[in-house]
């Protein structure tokens, strides 16, 4: 236990009181100047935005793929299952790399979407594709145990009782999925929030258009802007506290519907 | 007419419990397009455009001193940054898991925050502690010693990373055997560390496992924190992602499709890893069934 306490606080109570301490020592005034530069204003803006929609269309198809690996059977099953986990498994870098290249104008995807006025690699929605592919698990992986425990009793009774299978799908189904759908939205959302290595690769990088807030710390410390850096980190980081406060928030309030 | 109202009620019920095939169709073409598009596309692309130009193309890119020194750095960094984070995670599952103590939860909490940290707001932490403008700064230099734009702060930054992958797979797994067993060990005389290498250890052994696979994919894996503190000096700092990027960003096609050879070493690692992964899985199925088959033939030998 000493050793545990001990290992924790080297490795991460240290760096994280260190920035902390940092912080402290900056004026109020200097750091809500630092924290909210027009450049940074951008940053969160698009970080958040992009996060979001790539959070919402993995709430879409994620909630399919979920609802299909737990109820069907069909071949190639296993793969497909084996298949979810590649964007934990595969580096973040690799995943940019084969992202951009793609959805660049030559590439395999490109080459039909870019005259048609999809503009996938070097874009913002190149941004929203990396970041889709990064948090695409977290839907799927918490949804899916729910949807396989589900009691098939209460659709049978909805069904005997006269429902449609439409209608049990909305009234009975889902309003029990939903909090566990939250969760996995948030999760998604948080891990798309901190993302940096894929979205350098397909993203043009280019200030107040396709730059991430990540990217701005990281390029404010290649500036040896140090303070400027930290006041855009503090802000990343009080957002993914809230996000995790939240989703603790959301996953106590599911427990209570489903007991 | 009785024939009628089964075969009603046979179609009802089957309605009740599945969707019509046309639904149920419809939603496997839909996750199978979603995941051959978002999923299995750009991983066959990193193998196709990495053999773009050729066996002996794609071997001369991974000849190539820098990439195998990029190689070799990989290598040692996980080398050194898993094996400390199975010991912090064997000691801190251990710890939350077989005792009580206030502040549980909150040391929970800690352990997870690496995931919640952006990776290069982590890396930033670093290059504050120990960068030229940082606390230890100059002491570090008036003793010449180097972490940041180094090995040491390369290491550093990915065991932060990398922290909470064994704790978390391992927690879980020890709450679930509980703590009989070793009271048992304890009492018949074992002392603790034959109760945790002859008990504990192989109760664990497969979510050990599990989370030193996670563990090492994202620790050769990472780009975020080590992209800040390492550098970036080809040949002496960069790992094999920070080697990826590089070559994308260098001139011609030839950079390129070297870029997808390196990202491809990377690839057959994620590969491995969720080859592993299944295994597991699936021999931990097998161990829940056999063992739920071996609870009835157990108690009808007793009857």
């Amino acid at each position: 236990m000493g050793f545990t306490l001990f290992y924790l606080g080297l490795m991460v109570l240290i760096p994280i009181g260190g920035m902390v301490l940092k912080v402290v020592h900056m004026t109020w005034a200097d750091f809500w100047r630092y924290t909210t530069t027009r450049r940074a204003m951008h940053a969160y803006e698009l970080t958040i935005g992009a996060s979001l929609a790539a959070a919402a269309i993995n709430a879409v198809f994620g909630s399919i793929l979920a609802w299909v690996l737990a109820r069907y059977h069909f071949p190639g099953k296993r793969f497909v299952d084996a298949l979810v986990d590649i964007p934990f498994a595969l580096p973040t870098a690799v995943a940019g790399l084969t992202l951009a290249n793609l959805f660049a104008p030559n590439g395999w995807l490109g080459k039909f979407l870019t005259p048609l006025g999809i503009v996938g690699a070097y874009s913002q929605l190149g941004i929203v594709i990396a970041l889709t592919f990064v948090s695409l698990p977290f839907v799927v992986r918490t949804l899916q145990p729910v949807i396989e425990n589900l009691e098939r009793e209460t659709e049978e009774a909805a069904a005997t009782l006269g429902a449609g299978r439409l209608r049990t799908f909305f009234f009975v189904i889902a309003p029990g999925l939903f909090p566990t759908l939250l969760t996995g939205f948030a999760l998604s959302f948080a891990r798309a929030i901190g993302e940096f290595g894929s979205v350098i690769f397909i993203s043009s990088n280019i200030q107040y258009k396709t730059e991430i807030a990540p990217l701005l710390i990281f390029s404010l410390l290649e500036e040896f802007e140090y303070n400027a850096a930290m006041g855009v980190a503090v802000a990343l980081l009080v957002i993914s506290f809230l996000l995790l406060g939240s989703i603790n928030l959301i996953e106590r309030w599911a427990n209570r519907f489903q007991t | 007419m009785a024939g009628i109202v089964t075969k009603k009620q046979k179609a009802k019920s089957q309605r009740g419990s599945e969707e019509s095939p046309i639904a149920k169709w419809t939603l496997i073409t839909i996750a199978l397009l979603f995941v051959s598009v978002f999923l299995l596309l750009p991983l066959v692309n990193v193998f196709y455009q990495a053999l773009s130009r050729g066996v002996s193309a794609y071997l001369d890119a991974l000849k190539d001193p820098d990439s195998m020194s990029a190689i070799k750095l990989t290598l040692l960094v996980a080398a050194i940054s898993v094996p400390l984070n199975v010991v912090f995670g064997l000691a801190a599952a251990w710890t939350i898991a077989k005792f009580e103590f206030p502040g549980k939860a909150l040391l929970i909490t800690i352990i997870d925050l690496p995931f919640a940290i952006s990776p290069v707001v982590a890396g930033l932490m670093f290059v504050l502690l120990f960068g030229r403008q940082g606390y230890l700064g100059e002491w570090l230099d008036a003793k010449d010693i180097k972490i940041i734009f180094a090995v040491p702060g390369i290491v550093m930054a990915t065991t932060f990373i990398t922290f909470p992958f064994v704790a978390r797979e391992l927690i879980p797994v020890m709450q679930a055997t509980g703590t009989e067993q070793e009271q048992a060990a304890l009492t018949l005389g074992a002392s603790g560390w034959q109760t945790f290498w002859h008990v504990t250890l192989p109760s664990v052994k497969w979510g050990l496992l599990y989370g030193i696979i996670l563990c090492n994919a994202r620790a050769m894996g990472e780009f975020g924190a080590v992209s800040v503190v390492s550098g970036h000096i080809t040949g002496q700092t960069d790992t094999l992602p920070l080697r990826v990027e590089k070559l994308y960003h260098g001139s011609g096609a030839a950079s390129a499709s070297a870029a997808f050879a390196v990202a491809s070493l990377l690839a057959i690692l994620a590969l491995l890893t969720l080859c592993i992964k299944s295994a597991l899985e699936w021999k931990a199925e097998r161990d829940f069934e056999r063992a739920q088959q071996a609870v009835p033939d157990h108690s009808d030998s007793h009857a």
